[in-house]
């Protein structure tokens, strides 16, 4: 499912003395299959696009197509379900979204409200709570007993188990540790690659974004600045300082390394793992010369 | 939906009611209360009017607050207007349509009625909208400090008020967090058939609580590892300062109290 803003402007309470404007003339292209992050400095716009990404918000200028449908500011729309049910959300801190007695239902609350049956969403449950790596005897427990990790996943497999076409992840791993923080955006990359799901992430991590994305936009003071692929968007560190964003570290690194050894590795490297083979590859061919 | 609230708002300013003391400014509104209660008659009631208007105009507020403050004690201006239209008897009956017969008597005291509860709500709304909620607290708390002697609570129930007032935004700002997220996995409190949006309220509330209670163990284990105990031997940051400008405003309202005894009693 293809998503395409156009020209999208968006103010909080329009028409009202609070009347605040968030986002100017935002044009994002988002294609199907694709992994697409959105990145930013805090206030940039990002959460906002986020919102209209499944209607949540509805923009005041321009429109959004969201699959066949498409939503053009200043028009009502009455039947959002679908959009709904086709792109999940997994907001900062889902968590805080839990509220059934047991895990089960909370999983459930989802897809049911979505018109499937109930032994469907169980059985969806029992799939999606080992898919985030909990115990399926977890199911039964009340999420309010569940460690802030553990609430996290479940929250996780809630959104997930609506079986949405586009799931969107705002700040996934904030508040986790090292470890959870690489497991559950391992968890959604391999969603992405085995399934063909379309991921937006919208972010500050610029590790998270190199790691991953295919495709990235660049929001700034409520506008969209640049799209394109990481490695090219990162390759101009001063671009993006104009921006207040950082190229990630390991670029960082490669950097200084290049400048100490005085040899320049030819490509970017967006990971940890890219980067030990460039520099192995040198090193063999230093080798092989010697 | 949340962000068009206007309870409870302040808006800064430098007027001259922004610069009254706060404890002045709840007197003159108390005071003013009573007043209106005052009011029988045509007279009074102009006078009340005038009075608010004058008051409205002094405190630089934009109407467009006063309104939105209105909006939620509407319905129950219309009720007590209508009541009183069709069951108020006395006088000549001016409207005939069947059953129902409007007296002249029900039409005075409905519009009474209404013009009572207008300019008791814009009064009190310029009262919020001109002073901070901490003002507000602070004000009652040393207005309220005599009670001390029977063992009121005042310090307490000061504290109790301005930390209900510090959390209203937080808490607006939640529940729009969390009906997102509910309506991002289909059930949605703003639309629908009203039995769906019924049972929408639930998993709105549930976790509303969850981290209200949660919110208010943390606020409590934080002030306790600082140190708090109470209002005991505390000195303030902001002092409060009586004024020329706040004897002049009570002077006003003492005016207006003689206006319309004087009122009442001679037409």
């Amino acid at each position: 499912m293809d998503i395409k803003l156009q020209e999208i402007g968006y103010s909080y309470a329009k028409d009202t003395p609070f009347e605040k404007r968030a986002l100017y003339e935002v044009n994002i292209d988002i294609e199907n299959g694709k992994y697409h992050a959105i990145i930013g400095h805090t206030g940039s716009g990002k959460s906002t696009v986020l919102q209209h990404l499944n209607a949540l918000l509805k923009p005041t200028e321009g429109q959004i197509q969201i699959g066949e449908k498409v939503i053009v500011a200043g028009k009502k729309e009455k039947d959002l379900r679908e959009v709904r049910q086709k792109v999940g959300i997994v907001f900062q801190f889902p968590e805080h979204q839990l509220f059934e007695e047991t895990v089960l239902k909370d999983i459930c609350f989802g897809p049911m409200n979505f018109g499937v049956s109930e032994e469907d969403a169980q059985k969806r449950a029992k799939h999606f709570i080992q898919m985030v790596g909990l115990d399926e005897a977890i199911l039964e427990k009340s999420p309010f007993d569940l460690s802030g990790g553990q609430m996290r996943r479940v929250a996780i497999a809630g959104v997930l188990a609506m079986e949405p076409e586009v799931v969107v992840l705002d700040e996934p791993t904030a508040g986790l540790d090292p470890r959870g923080r690489q497991e559950i955006m391992e968890l959604f990359y391999s969603l992405h690659k085995e399934r063909n799901l379309t991921m937006i992430l919208v972010t500050h991590s610029m590790e998270d974004a190199a790691r991953y994305a295919d495709e990235m936009t660049i929001m700034h003071e409520g506008r969209s600045v640049m799209q394109g692929e990481p490695r090219k968007l990162f390759s101009d560190a001063q671009k993006l300082a104009e921006y207040r964003l950082e190229v990630p570290h390991i670029i960082q690194f490669q950097k200084s390394l290049e400048a100490q050894i005085g040899h320049n590795l030819g490509k970017l490297c967006l990971t940890e793992e890219e980067l030990a083979e460039e520099v192995g590859k040198v090193v063999r061919r230093e080798r092989d010369q010697a | 939906m949340m962000e068009k609230m206007i309870f409870g708002r302040f808006i800064p300013g430098s007027s001259f009611i922004h610069k009254m003391d706060p404890r002045a400014k709840l007197i003159f509104v108390f005071a003013f209360i009573l007043l209106v209660f005052v009011a029988n008659n045509i007279p009074t009631y102009v006078a009340l009017i005038v009075f608010t208007v004058a008051v409205v105009f002094v405190s630089r507020i934009r109407l467009y607050f006063l309104i939105n403050g209105l909006k939620p004690v509407m319905i129950l201006m219309i009720f007590t207007f209508l009541l009183h239209i069709f069951f108020t008897k006395g006088g000549d009956v001016i409207v005939h349509l069947g059953f129902i017969k409007i007296y002249e008597e029900g039409l005075k005291q409905g519009i009474f009625i209404s013009t009572r509860f207008l300019v008791l709500v814009f009064m009190t709304s310029i009262l919020t909208l001109t002073t901070s909620p901490i003002s507000i607290t602070d004000g009652l708390e040393t207005l309220l400090n005599p009670l001390k002697k029977i063992k009121v609570p005042v310090h307490e129930l000061a504290l109790m008020m301005s930390i209900a007032l510090r959390f209203i935004p937080t808490l607006m700002d939640e529940t729009d967090k969390i009906m997102k997220a509910q309506m991002a996995r289909g059930s949605d409190v703003t639309s629908g058939p009203i039995k769906e949006r019924i049972k929408a309220v639930v998993p709105l509330l549930i976790p509303l609580f969850v981290s209200a209670f949660k919110r208010a163990e943390d606020l409590a284990t934080a002030m306790e590892v600082r140190g708090y105990r109470g209002g005991e031997g505390r000195t303030r940051y902001r002092q409060l300062k009586w004024g020329i400008r706040d004897t002049i405003a009570l002077l006003v309202l003492v005016l207006l109290g003689v206006a319309l005894v004087y009122l009442r009693m001679n037409f």
